[in-house]
């Protein structure tokens, strides 16, 4: 075991990728100064200015060059400094990454990864803040990837790029600094399957990203409280593994959503809907959503912590359920 | 440098069949058997035959909503691409492109696209891709006027002026951007202007002579190969039919387009071949039914072949995934 901080663990699974792979490169704003937190540090004195990009600030760009580039036989892995930015480039994500495959009967694929830094808590306001993981989850086309532990960032990171699919890698800039141990093997993380981090019988917590920590502090509260929580991080949000989550329903007769995206029509929804379609009959009360509120994130750090969702608030929906 | 004899001819005989290919999809499609929708690449036939003269069988293209000529032009396949059209299970894509979107891995045709301006940065990331790897394939992305107002276009060429892709984009300038005449959505003079700001070649010519067409792409193309970094060429053309089949087109006159048509780039190419006797009545109407059989036989074959089974929808979504279908 190693420990390293979030921001170090992707650090290491690019440079793991690159190494195992010629065809891998890394492109994207600031990367080769390190990237803007730091994502990308020591990449360029290793690999070299071909394979560690700096890019203009033309995320369009950035991401309709990974699609040719992946096209014409190539690995890209473009960063999006925040998720917020996509929004830029979403023509070619939505319209072109995703649908290359199908639209050619399937004679071409556009194995590309995009790496975006996700979500609020650094008082960035309503720009630099969101967690816009629902508008690719819609997407048929693009896999979507989370992960809240630097063993998970690396982990998932990896698999990822040997996808042969586009990915969406989200991670969670609060996170960043955040250290925790990573093992000294290579991961090997299988796209599509969640990661049970916690064990309880009383409720089912789905979450993913940012809020893992926070759900896992909400359920160690619990658990002091007597109530045992599965906590299921999900990883993959598209494909999502939706077996693991029955199961355990089915075991504890309870569920909670919980992600720090927006709660309306979030992607917390979709599970839901899932869980009342498929295990209703499990169920001793309504599936339970919390997400933030629906609102901008705003900047004023009281303002920010009242929006979005807390360890508190999480464990005050389980409470509320019982 | 004019084209040999011989190659003036081999062009001359794909314009051909772009034009015919052409006449038959709109008669078909007012026939009521295409489904969908055509955007009609007739008149424009010396702008992607010239190009495409240029370029070896596996450089890179990206096409666009009006780009059936490009694809016959690099070599695709008429039974493939009609059959793709009537949405057929033999069809390039299975049935799940159509028009606007033949890919053929092959020939590097790296799809045509039904966003306009889209495909630019993806021919110009195929192209970063080749010099990555240490080969000297090049890729051209076809453009319209049109999209040369589109963001993507800038971001896609300062980025390849700046890492020196071996790219050559193409604006077919048919003087229309959907209903909008040139005039009335850009204010420059010439298209290849625009590339000043990239601190790129541009270059303008006559998109209906195939050989100033061919000279100039095969100069970019050089240039491109050599790592002398891209090139904006604007071929000056004209599109004959509205922006889609069925467009009323009350935004032109018909005296504007009969100017045009005066202008025929396969009249200026099929002139010069009748002066320099390459070319007389009796093998210029060889070629056409020569040409018209091929296209007979395309038809045929893509009418005799079967739709795609309704379930093929749910595969090619992911590398190794299926869909699920209704339950």
């Amino acid at each position: 075991m190693t420990t390293l901080s979030y921001a170090r663990a992707v650090s290491l699974a690019l440079a793991e990728a690159m190494e195992a792979d010629d065809r891998v490169f890394v492109l994207g704003e600031d990367v080769a100064h390190g990237g803007a937190y730091g994502a990308t540090v020591g990449l360029l004195d290793r690999f070299g200015p071909s394979r560690i990009r700096d890019t203009p600030i033309s995320e369009a760009a950035i991401v309709g060059y990974s699609v040719g580039a992946s096209l014409a036989g190539m690995r890209p892995v473009a960063e999006i400094m925040h998720m917020d930015f996509i929004a830029c480039a979403m023509d070619q994500v939505v319209n072109q990454a995703a649908k290359v495959r199908y639209m050619s009967g399937g004679k071409a694929s556009a194995p590309l990864v995009i790496r975006a830094g996700t979500g609020g808590w650094l008082s960035a306001a309503a720009q630099h803040s969101q967690s816009l993981e629902a508008w690719f989850t819609h997407v048929p086309g693009i896999k979507v990837v989370s992960s809240g532990t630097p063993a998970d960032a690396r982990a998932v990171l990896r698999a990822a790029i040997a996808d042969a699919n586009p990915v969406l890698v989200i991670e969670s800039l609060s996170l960043y600094e955040g250290q925790d141990e990573v093992p000294d093997e290579a991961p090997a993380y299988r796209l599509g399957t969640a990661d049970l981090k916690r064990r309880g019988d009383d409720v089912t917590i789905v979450t993913w990203g940012a809020m893992v920590p926070r759900v896992l502090e909400a359920a160690e509260t619990l658990g002091a409280e007597g109530v045992g929580a599965d906590v299921i991080d999900l990883l993959t949000l598209r494909p999502w593994d939706v077996d693991a989550v029955l199961e355990s329903v089915a075991r504890t007769n309870r569920a909670v959503v919980v992600h720090q995206a927006y709660r309306h029509a979030g992607f917390g929804a979709e599970i839901a809907a899932t869980i009342a379609e498929r295990a209703f009959d499990h169920l001793d009360a309504p599936v339970a959503r919390v997400g933030s509120l629906d609102v901008p994130v705003p900047f004023s750090p009281p303002l920010e912590e009242y929006v979005l969702p807390t360890a508190a608030r999480v464990a005050d929906a389980v409470r509320a359920m019982a | 440098m004019p084209a040999s004899p011989d190659e003036l001819l081999r062009m001359y005989r794909t314009m051909v069949l772009i034009r015919l290919a052409e006449e038959r999809l709109v008669q078909l499609f007012a026939a009521g058997k295409m489904p969908g929708f055509i955007h009609s690449y007739i008149g424009e036939e010396a702008t992607a035959v010239g190009v495409c003269g240029a370029l070896r069988s596996d450089d890179y293209i990206t096409s666009t909503h009006r780009g059936h000529g490009h694809i016959i032009a690099k070599g695709g396949d008429l039974g493939l691409f009609f059959a793709e059209l009537y949405g057929k299970a033999t069809g390039y894509c299975r049935g799940k492109g159509g028009s606007m979107h033949v890919t053929d891995m092959d020939l590097g045709i790296l799809g045509a696209n039904g966003i306009v301006g889209a495909g630019i940065p993806i021919a110009a990331g195929a192209a970063l891709a080749c010099r990555m790897r240490g080969i000297d394939r090049v890729a051209v992305s076809f453009l319209g006027d049109g999209a040369t107002d589109i963001g993507v276009f800038h971001e896609a060429l300062n980025m390849a002026s700046l890492w020196e892709v071996p790219a050559v984009f193409v604006c077919e300038n048919n003087g229309y951007a959907d209903f909008m005449s040139r005039a009335t959505h850009q204010k420059i003079e010439r298209v290849s202007d625009r590339a000043a700001s990239y601190a790129m070649p541009g270059v303008t010519v006559d998109g209906n002579d195939v050989e100033a067409v061919r000279d100039a792409a095969t100069e970019a193309v050089a240039r491109a190969r050599a790592g002398g970094g891209p090139t904006l060429l604007e071929c000056v053309t004209y599109r004959w039919r509205g922006h889609y089949e069925g467009d009323p087109q009350p935004y032109r006159t018909a005296d504007e387009v009969e100017e045009w048509r005066r202008r025929d780039p396969i009249g200026v190419a099929e002139a010069r071949l009748r002066a320099s006797g390459a070319l007389d009545d009796a093998a210029r109407n060889a070629i056409r039914e020569e040409t018209s059989r091929a296209i007979d036989r395309a038809v045929a074959e893509a009418e005799a072949a079967p739709m795609p089974l309704p379930e093929d929808a749910l595969e090619d979504v992911y590398v190794g995934l299926v869909e699920e279908g209704w339950s």
